[in-house]
């Protein structure tokens, strides 16, 4: 019986010990969190990405694979800002899942970390598709990465406790390099301050605040609603007397009101990859940058 | 003797204040080091602000003049009464109709009626049900959600009201109240999220459109990749084909299961498998006998169905969610068995009652441009040659039955929807019904509209 006993708590030392090892779970809502995960848990995590830089984020659906990922997941990165509100309170809701409840150390979102842009002041949905939180496509400003990334260096400490050293030296780590990148894109992109553009969407609005592009005007009228004639039309006509530089847009929007406008006013249209994966040289937060900030300039010179 | 006492005094003084100076000494010591920090905070924060004043400056101000920053949550302490204010949704839903024949005569031929809101409902303009929904986390354990329908016929029904578990362990979740059975793909879709103006044959002949329990669920999902869930309830069996029982204790049971998964970056499917069963006790029904006047019969006795659904989604990659295929069906069993009672009200007549009845549905629908949706659905039902042992037997004639001689009936229905924003759509539909007896075709044109107001909602797969 004391064998027994002895080769039983052998057993669950073990099964501990292999508990310490086991990898934390993550169920990030874009690439680009799922990137950052990467980037700070290293081996130590395990990433599934809800979405790819080519889906509107805004909508997906609750797929059974995502609820099946969210099931065994031991923490959820979302964007947050209601940008994910269509999809994912379902995931959560229908999970089981206690650890990835709003509110428990299994539920991290991005916007808390930040000081969001464009929060309106009257909310009403004749305004489009506006977000009571402010602007949530957060991740065009490579500061608010950094901010994030640091929260999320202490979520993931807190979670896997055992892990906190290798998370906190891995965040480090990922601090240094992105604080010098940033000054090699700041410094890259510094001709770029001042030149007037056209977005498509709202969901620009962190990348030009950073660069300091100045938005003249936004292909649709209003956030969430596509273009009518009338009003690609009138853009025509007051583009046409100061024209921009450049029109922006993303990996995922649909090119034609964008072309259109372009022949119409000749100016130059940049397709963005938004999210890591977006364009062929968008393959993780750096390159994202990188490849953002490459084709701002070959288009602008 | 006398001076001693006042330098004694002044003595027993001063050691009884000395620690309180050395104290105070300290508490000055630590009050400038106070000010001081404060002090390099503060010129912290002015740095910052200036700084950050500087830079907005030096960028030009953004499009929206509305656009403010926020700030990360302060740790303040405002409170209000109402901060903890539920959810609260509203839609809106109408339609205009145009039928052919007359709606009082529809019916689903060689089907006892289900009762519920059925058929193509009134002519001419119609104010449909307003859905509202009202949903919070009641504590850490659990959450609760209540969705009436206040129709317009100027009443409010009770669609769902249950409370449901949040930090059971395993994968595990508990509901109980009222809610839409799990089972199957259509019957735990609201009616505002319907993608036709209304439900399959199917679904309204088994189910008088969607089968809500009084009782208690138990949902497993399991941890794998496969999405894979497991479902069991029981409840009052109050909704059709079930009917309470004079008595204390549950009726009937249901048992659901679902598979699913991604096929590839834009496709993603969904199947299922379930059974169910509940007694009926005199679940009475309108219909004529054979010299057409009308009669009420009843059946009572046991009724069990199966079924399978599935469902397949494909959203091309790239195309940011603006074009959606959707493919689904299902197919439902039913088998009764019990006794029919003739003309409850009248003569009485009661003896053995068996049948076994079928049905599915298959619907597409396509989302080829980013507001509007193109879909087309066919529906179909088999009512079997139900065994009815007062017609074996001679008693009465089969025409004393109508509604249960042997049919087919079938539906083509096509719809056409904008959706101009996430929070409304406006429907037109067009359906060729079969459901009446051969030869009774109706052409049901529709319009519909379906606001939504209040929180955004967010909707199954």
């Amino acid at each position: 019986m004391l064998q027994f006993n002895r080769g039983a708590i052998a057993l669950l030392i073990l099964l501990a010990g292999g508990q310490a090892e086991a990898t934390v779970r993550i169920l990030a809502t874009t690439p680009d969190w799922g990137a950052l995960a990467t980037e700070l848990g290293g081996d130590r995590v395990n990433v599934y990405v809800a979405t790819t830089a080519l889906q509107d984020v805004h909508r997906v659906d609750a797929r059974p694979s995502l609820v099946a990922r969210a099931r065994t997941a031991d923490l959820v990165i979302a964007t947050g800002a209601e940008i994910e509100i269509g999809w994912l309170p379902v995931l959560v809701q229908e999970s089981g899942n206690p650890r990835i409840q709003p509110g428990s150390a299994g539920y991290f979102e991005a916007a808390a970390q930040v000081s969001l842009l464009e929060v309106p002041s009257r909310l009403d949905r004749s305004l489009g598709d506006i977000h009571p939180q402010g602007n949530p496509h957060l991740q065009l400003d490579p500061h608010n990465i950094a901010a994030v990334a640091k929260a999320l260096t202490a979520r993931l400490a807190m979670l896997d406790t055992g892990n906190a050293d290798y998370y906190r030296q891995r965040g480090d780590d990922f601090n240094a390099r992105w604080t010098q990148a940033i000054a090699r894109w700041e410094s890259k992109a510094a001709s770029l301050n001042g030149i007037p553009v056209v977005v498509m969407h709202r969901d620009q609005a962190y990348l030009c605040h950073w660069l300091g592009l100045r938005e003249v005007a936004s292909i649709e009228p209003k956030p969430g609603v596509p273009p009518s004639a009338g009003h690609l039309g009138q853009l025509v006509s007051t583009l046409s007397a100061s024209p921009p530089r450049l029109i922006l847009i993303n990996a995922y929007n649909d090119p034609k009101a964008a072309n259109w406008l372009s022949e119409r006013v000749h100016v130059p249209v940049v397709t963005l990859p938004f999210s890591v994966g977006g364009s062929p040289g968008a393959s993780d937060l750096f390159a994202l940058f990188d490849d953002t900030i490459n084709r701002l300039q070959a288009v602008h010179q | 003797m006398s001076s001693f006492k006042p330098i004694a005094a002044l003595l027993a003084l001063a050691c009884a204040l000395s620690p309180s100076i050395a104290g105070a000494a300290d508490e000055v010591a630590d009050l400038r080091a106070e000010l001081q920090t404060l002090k390099n905070e503060h010129a912290t924060r002015v740095g910052a602000l200036e700084a950050r004043i500087d830079q907005l400056e030096s960028t030009p101000a953004p499009i929206a003049t509305e656009a403010t920053q926020q700030q990360p949550a302060a740790a303040g302490s405002r409170s209000s009464a109402s901060a903890f204010n539920p959810a609260i949704s509203l839609i809106l839903g109408g339609s205009y109709t145009n039928v052919s024949q007359d709606p009082d005569t529809w019916r689903i031929a060689g089907f006892m009626p289900s009762g519920g809101e059925v058929g193509p409902g009134e002519r001419s303009f119609n104010l449909g049900e307003s859905e509202l929904t009202i949903s919070a986390n009641v504590d850490p354990y659990f959450s609760a959600t209540m969705t009436a329908a206040i129709t317009g016929e100027d009443e409010i029904e009770v669609e769902e009201a249950f409370f449901r578990t949040l930090a059971l362990p395993s994968g595990l979740t508990a509901r109980g109240g009222r809610f839409f059975s799990g089972f199957g793909y259509l019957n735990e879709v609201h009616a505002h999220a319907w993608d036709f103006a209304d439900q399959p044959l199917v679904y309204q002949a088994f189910f008088a459109n969607q089968q809500a329990q009084d009782g208690l669920q138990l949902k497993w999902i399991a941890p794998t990749e496969l999405f894979a869930e497991i479902g069991a309830e029981t409840g009052n069996g109050q909704t059709f084909p079930g009917t309470r029982l004079g008595r204390n204790g549950l009726n009937g049971e249901t048992f659901f299961a679902h598979v699913g998964g991604d096929l590839g970056a834009s496709t993603s499917w969904r199947a299922g498998a379930f059974w169910l069963e509940q007694r009926a006790e005199d679940r009475s029904y309108d219909d004529v006998n054979e010299f057409d006047e009308p009669v009420t019969n009843a059946f009572t006795g046991k009724s069990s169905t199966w079924g399978m659904d599935a469902i397949l989604k494909w959203t091309p990659q790239g195309s940011g969610g603006r074009r959606q295929l959707k493919v689904q069906g299902e197919y439902m069993h039913r088998k009764e068995d019990g006794e029919l009672m003739f003309n409850a009200e009248g003569l009485g007549l009661s003896d053995a009652y068996r049948s076994e009845q079928s049905g599915w549905y298959l619907q597409g629908v396509f989302q080829f441009q980013p507001r509007w949706r193109i879909g087309l659905r066919y529906d179909t039902l088999d009512s079997g040659s139900p065994r009815i042992a007062l017609v074996e037997d001679g008693v009465l004639p089969p025409e004393a039955f109508p509604s249960l001689l042997e049919a087919a009936p079938d539906r083509v229905s096509v719809m056409l929807d904008w959706s101009p924003s996430e929070f409304s759509r406006l429907r037109a539909q067009y359906a060729w019904d079969d459901a009446r007896a051969e030869g009774q075709r109706d052409r049901q044109f529709r319009l519909q509209y379906l606001y939504g107001i209040g929180a955004h909602g967010a909707h199954k797969y």
